[in-house]
């Protein structure tokens, strides 16, 4: 086993693509270690990039924003244009875990442990957040829902790493907002997870949405039909109910430890309704 | 497995040593430095009794490598109280005897210290939230609530 | 000796304050010394082989590549424990659970240990034994494995206690029986009867200091034990008696312990450790990891009640039968005996029987969790108790005070009751603020009572007094929340000196007479007692010798305060003594002073809770928060009140997390699916309002001081007490612990469903 620190992607992408057996990138570790720890994974080598120029900031570009992979999620709740921009974002990346985990766990490796229920995810396919990925290939930007591809596998190939996450800048009149369901107040995985991000038009009506669930199938679902309820509305009651009945129906969840098939499938639609509303409030909707 | 060379400060001391690759901070911190304050309770991340703070962020020592803390800094309990005067923080737990078995104390002293430095002034609600990462099978939290929230007083005295 | 233990009113000056306690410093600097926080020079990594299966037969261990690896020391199967209990079963039960003889009985179960030069080399080393396995069919769940058609774990086991004995082997290891008076009659006066049945599932104790220990065996044939439990001199016991050693060849020394509530009371991984260490000839250090504590330690029992209860429309119990049926793991257990013998210990009845079932499952080998099998009954009980009070439109506390058990009445389990707390806690509750606080909407409120026995037994103490009169205390019952700053609170209060004055400590086995573990709610009860004995036994001393300098008889000497002082006209001219004057000369009037004092501690005071909760409802989603929590308690006299009220608090707070979240969860393969705190959740800070607490002090009449147990009643009431206040806020009724959300949703829906 070995342990390196790369000063640069070029150094770290010729690393990963040239060594055999198995390679682990470690940025915030909240996931790698736990894995190691259970002897699910023993790699050979390990990649740390957080000394990578650039990775652990959070830059604001004429486009939007571009978040290091190496950022942690406390990071995140400190930059007061991220939270501003991207409420939904930053509520759902300061769910994962406790402030210790906080201080140390990263989107972009929440994007990458390929969890059905990763809270930053749903919040991401929501926003339409794009992936920056370097590879021995080059570089390449993709949706950020293409990345999972099915509970702990990703579709990046070897040598791959996401630099950063890009969000866009947001249109006037827009709001996101993410809620998900635990048992406890704190340090639950999610049993159901909702994100959403819509965009006003001058009358309060949705003019565009994305509609986002996690834990309830394979990878998250970006529900579409759900989006097209909510365009055109004011988010009246009968809009709402509608809203809840399509993510439920949307919903192809297992029953398992956290939860139950029904239990997630009616919760989904309550969580798409309160989320729904707040994020319509954040974009100014009355 | 080829050891790594780490030189790090720790509560303010210069520290070097070599560890496995795969060995974490908690590790190195109990079997290799004598430092056995932070306790393993899981090693998984999900119960604090771990806490260490790592250049000024509060960190499970059970998720982070011992060779990510080359050059950075580490303050653990055995830095927390200055020669034989506790740390308020210290001297509010005792008191309102915010501490039965003690296995969790250590943990939550550190997390304390950090969300105090963060919020001076935290609510009940904003205490209990901030230290959610920390478990305590013992005391219920009521009586760790009340030593922070008197240690919160006595700082902004300070 | 002539020690009198009878409550004698007298008026305190230490008992009763709330000073720091002694290793507080230590604790809040991180210099305390857990299980896992002691070294040896030379000391190897033990660890185990545990069973991915919940049921299987065991037809070959193949360690011989384990043992090729560069720096394995030592591997030991079953084979390196052999059998010497002698026909003891219950100790081969001990035995088989800490390794695994035939067959494996629960995905945990260790089947092989290994020590070596480092945590990887052991790793590796337990990767490379071969175990060929014959995989049985299996059972967890309590009802299923108590079916005829179930899986046998043990066909050696024929059900005791029926009255003919049964021809096929069970599951069901023994049925017991309690109560007195016709229920069947006692049913027919009734006005009103509510019959119910309830599950609870199994939760474990949740310690968040792993098992540790480092054993050293010495070829000469004598041992030491670093460990953290609960009675480091029944652990010398049962591995002296699984190694085949004397008692005394084998020190144990208790470090600090990072919580126990009766985890630590049975050995698993300590003889596994010594056993090691014989073979590998070097000390070995043995650290569960969490996975195996939730695993392999603990747990509590899953449990199926029915209850039955009737009563008149005045509100007067007629009738109560409970049958409960109890899971014990893979080995006998007499956990629903127990809470057969508590399910209507609150109550004053004519008519009353219980009956309880030992079921064997594939699960872990139950163990005592704080006030055991208690909270399972309560939460049947006082659920019913609930909704009859209902039926028959009584407040439901008027309802209980009616019902109460007082002095005299003749207990569910058989004696007769002396002063009991019962009915002042709901009278307390009665005129509690809580009760009358205003609900918001989807908010119920919740109370339930609870009772616990206590516990006493034997007990040993030594108290030295130094030449500068200050006074060191060993004792041998472990500190597992602060007795050691009460225990020191009643030497000052016997001696009549300051607290400060006082040092305690937990001494080795080595060092004291036996002592039992620090369980049934007896730690600060019996040592205390036997500090108060040994404290008198030193003032004994203390007046020989005073009289001595004097050169008066001793008689004529009184101790008060902290003095020698001579009583009487003729002696008038004397000054008093204080204790550090007599200590000072003592090398001078027959050396040193001490008190000693062996007891087996009678009578603990039985102990009764009431307690109050406040739970709102998400009716979308089945969530809960508490909103508001009270204890009511009595417990004899508050020695260290301070540390009562954390008793109150912890008992409650594991309650909570019990009655809401708490489970294990199996899968159909037998598996145990959440062994970690991510997915067995106990509540954490964010999950809980302050918990307010009422000492009531009604005094053990069988203390000196009128103390009873504190430490483990508090967690019978709250199962029921959030039962009732869920139940009141969703308006369905609560029937199956823990009420995850998913439960209450469901629960909710039925009910939507059923009205329709």
């Amino acid at each position: 086993m070995r342990y390196i620190r790369p000063l640069s992607m070029e150094d770290a992408v010729g690393q990963l693509a040239g060594s055999s057996g198995t390679s682990a990138i470690l940025a915030g570790g909240s996931d790698l270690l736990v894995r190691m720890k259970g002897g699910f994974i023993e790699p050979d080598l390990i990649v740390d990039i957080k000394a990578i120029d650039g990775l652990s900031e959070i830059r604001e570009t004429p486009e939007g924003f571009s978040i290091g992979a190496a950022v942690p999620c406390a990071v995140l709740g400190e930059s007061a244009a991220l939270k501003k921009a991207w409420p939904g974002v930053v509520e759902a990346a300061k769910l994962i875990g406790s402030k210790q985990v906080q201080g140390r766990c990263t989107i972009t490796g929440n994007l990458c442990n390929a969890s059905p229920a990763a809270d930053s995810v749903p919040a991401l396919v929501a926003a339409g957040a794009r992936a920056v990925v370097v590879g021995p290939a080059g570089r390449r930007t993709i949706p950020v829902q293409s990345v999972p591809t099915g509970p702990g596998k990703t579709s990046l190939a070897k040598g791959e790493i996401i630099e950063a996450i890009l969000l866009d800048k947001r249109a006037p009149r827009s709001g996101d907002a993410y809620l998900r369901f635990i048992p406890r107040t704190e340090m639950d995985i999610a049993v159901v997870s909702a994100g959403v991000n819509l965009t006003l038009d001058e009358h309060g009506v949705v003019k565009s949405a994305r509609v986002a669930l996690g834990a309830v199938a394979a990878t998250v679902l970006l529900v579409e039909e759900a989006a097209q309820v909510l365009i055109g509305s004011k988010l009246d009651e009968a809009t709402l109910e509608r809203l809840a009945k399509v993510c439920a129906g949307a919903c192809r969840p297992i029953d398992d430890k956290r939860g139950t098939i029904e239990f997630r499938r009616k919760v989904a639609g309550v969580l798409a309704k309160r989320v729904a509303t707040t994020a319509y409030a954040r974009a100014g909707g009355k | 497995m080829a050891g790594v060379a780490v030189s790090t400060t720790i509560n303010g001391d210069t520290v070097e040593f070599l560890c496995q690759p795969d060995e974490t901070l908690l590790d190195v911190l109990r079997d290799r430095l004598g430092l056995t304050g932070a306790k393993e309770g899981c090693g998984t991340g999900d119960c604090g009794a771990c806490s260490v703070i790592l250049d000024d962020r509060l960190v499970c020592s059970c998720l982070v490598l011992g060779a990510e803390t080359e050059g950075r800094r580490v303050e653990t309990i055995e830095g927390m109280a200055h020669g034989d005067k506790l740390h308020p923080l210290q001297q509010k737990f005792l008191e309102h005897a915010a501490l039965q078995c003690g296995i969790c104390t250590p943990g939550f002293l550190i997390a304390a210290k950090d969300l105090l430095a963060k919020n001076p002034d935290p609510t009940e609600e904003e205490i209990r939230f901030g230290l959610a990462g920390n478990l305590c099978r013992c005391t219920g939290y009521d009586k760790i609530v009340r030593a922070v929230q008197d240690a919160a007083i006595v700082m902004k005295g300070a | 000796m002539n020690f009198d233990p009878r409550f004698s009113g007298r008026k305190f000056t230490s008992v009763g304050t709330r000073p720091i306690r002694p290793d507080g410093v230590d604790k809040v600097t991180g210099r305390a010394r857990y299980g896992a926080d002691f070294n040896m020079a030379g000391q190897l990594v033990g660890r185990v082989l545990r069973s991915p299966h919940a049921h299987a037969r065991i037809v070959k261990i193949d360690t011989s590549k384990a043992e090729k690896l560069a720096g394995v020391k030592a591997v030991i199967t079953a084979a390196d424990l052999p059998d010497l209990t002698n026909g003891d079963a219950a100790m081969y039960d001990v035995l088989d659970n800490c390794m695994a003889r035939t067959k494996a009985l629960y995905d945990g179960h260790a089947v092989a240990a290994v020590a070596a030069v480092d945590a990887r080399t052991a790793r590796q080393a337990l990767k490379l034994i071969e175990v060929e396995y014959e995989l049985l069919p299996h059972v967890t769940d309590v009802d299923e494995a108590a079916k005829h058609s179930a899986p046998l774990i043990n066909d050696a086991i024929f059900t005791e206690g029926l009255e003919e004995k049964p021809v096929k082997p069970s599951n069901v290891t023994k049925r017991s029986q309690f109560g007195h008076g016709d229920v069947h009659q006692g049913f027919g006066h009734a006005d009103f009867i509510v019959e119910r049945s309830f599950k609870t599932e199994q939760t474990h104790q949740g310690y968040i200091e792993p098992h540790a220990c480092v054993a050293n065996f010495s070829s000469d044939g004598t041992a030491d034990l670093w460990v953290c439990t609960q009675g480091h001199f029944v652990y010398r016991q049962h591995c002296a008696q699984l190694l085949g050693m004397e008692a005394s060849k084998l020190r144990v020394t208790s470090s600090e312990i990072g919580g126990g509530f009766g985890g630590k009371t049975h050995v698993w991984a300590e003889p596994v450790a010594l056993a090691l260490s014989r073979k590998a000839g070097r000390p070995v250090k043995l650290v569960m990891t969490r996975d195996e504590v939730f695993r392999a330690s603990g747990p509590t029992s899953a449990t199926s009640i029915d209850v039955k209860i009737g009563a008149r429309k005045d509100g007067t119990i007629t009738a109560a039968e409970a049958t409960l049926r109890y899971s014990c793991g893979p080995y006998a257990g007499s956990w629903a005996e127990i809470g057969a013998m508590t399910a209507f210990a609150c109550y004053k009845l004519d008519n009353v029987k219980t009956v309880g079932y030992e079921v064997l499952v594939n699960r872990p080998k139950t163990a005592a969790y704080r006030a055991p099998s208690a909270p399972m009954a309560a939460f049947a009980v006082e659920s019913a108790v609930d909704e009859l009070a209902k039926m028959i439109g009584m407040d439901p506390v008027d309802f209980r005070i009616r019902n109460a058990a007082q002095e005299g009445t003749r207990s569910s389990y058989g004696p007769v009751y002396g002063p009991i707390g019962i009915g002042p806690t709901l009278e307390a509750v009665k005129s509690h603020p809580h009760m009358k606080a205003p609900l918001g909407k989807n908010q119920g409120r919740g109370m339930a009572c609870g009772f616990w026995f206590n516990f006493g037994g034997q007990t040993c103490t030594d108290l030295n007094i130094g030449m500068d009169g200050s006074v060191s205390l060993a004792v041998g019952t472990v500190d597992v929340g602060g007795s050691r700053a009460s225990l020191s609170l009643v030497a000052a209060e016997e001696l009549g000196i300051a607290y400060e004055q006082v040092k305690a400590i937990v001494a080795d086995t080595s060092s004291l007479g036996y002592n039992d573990m620090t369980d049934g709610s007896r730690g600060t009860f019996s040592s205390s007692m036997a500090t108060i004995s040994a404290a008198r036994n030193a003032i004994k001393i203390l007046r020989e010798r005073a009289a001595q300098m004097w050169d008066i008889a001793v008689d004529d000497v009184v101790w008060e305060k902290g003095h020698a002082i001579a009583k009487g006209e003729k002696h008038g001219n004397l000054g008093k003594l204080s204790l550090k004057e007599i200590a000072v000369e003592s090398g001078k009037t027959g050396g040193p002073i001490a008190g000693h004092s062996e007891l087996v501690a009678d009578g603990a005071g039985v102990s009764f809770a009431t307690h109050i909760c406040d739970i709102e409802v998400d009716p979308e989603t089945g969530a809960t928060r508490v909103l508001r929590y009270t204890v009511v308690q009595d417990a004899g006299k508050a020695v260290h009140p301070t540390y009562v009220e954390g008793q109150y608090q912890g008992g409650a707070a594991q309650g909570i997390g019990w009655a809401l979240n708490e489970e294990y969860i199996y899968g159909k393969d037998g598996r145990l699916q959440n062994p970690g705190f991510l997915d067995y959740r106990i509540p954490v800070c964010s999950d809980l309002p302050m918990i307010d607490t009422q000492i009531l002090e009604i005094p053990n009449p069988n203390h000196p001081y009128g103390v009873r147990g504190v430490g483990e009643t508090s967690i019978v009431p709250p199962l029921a007490a959030i039962a009732n206040a869920v139940s009141n806020a969703a308006g369905v009724r609560m029937t199956h612990i823990p009420m995850s959300p998913p439960r209450i949703l469901a629960a909710i829906e039925a009910e939507r469903e059923w009205s329709k």
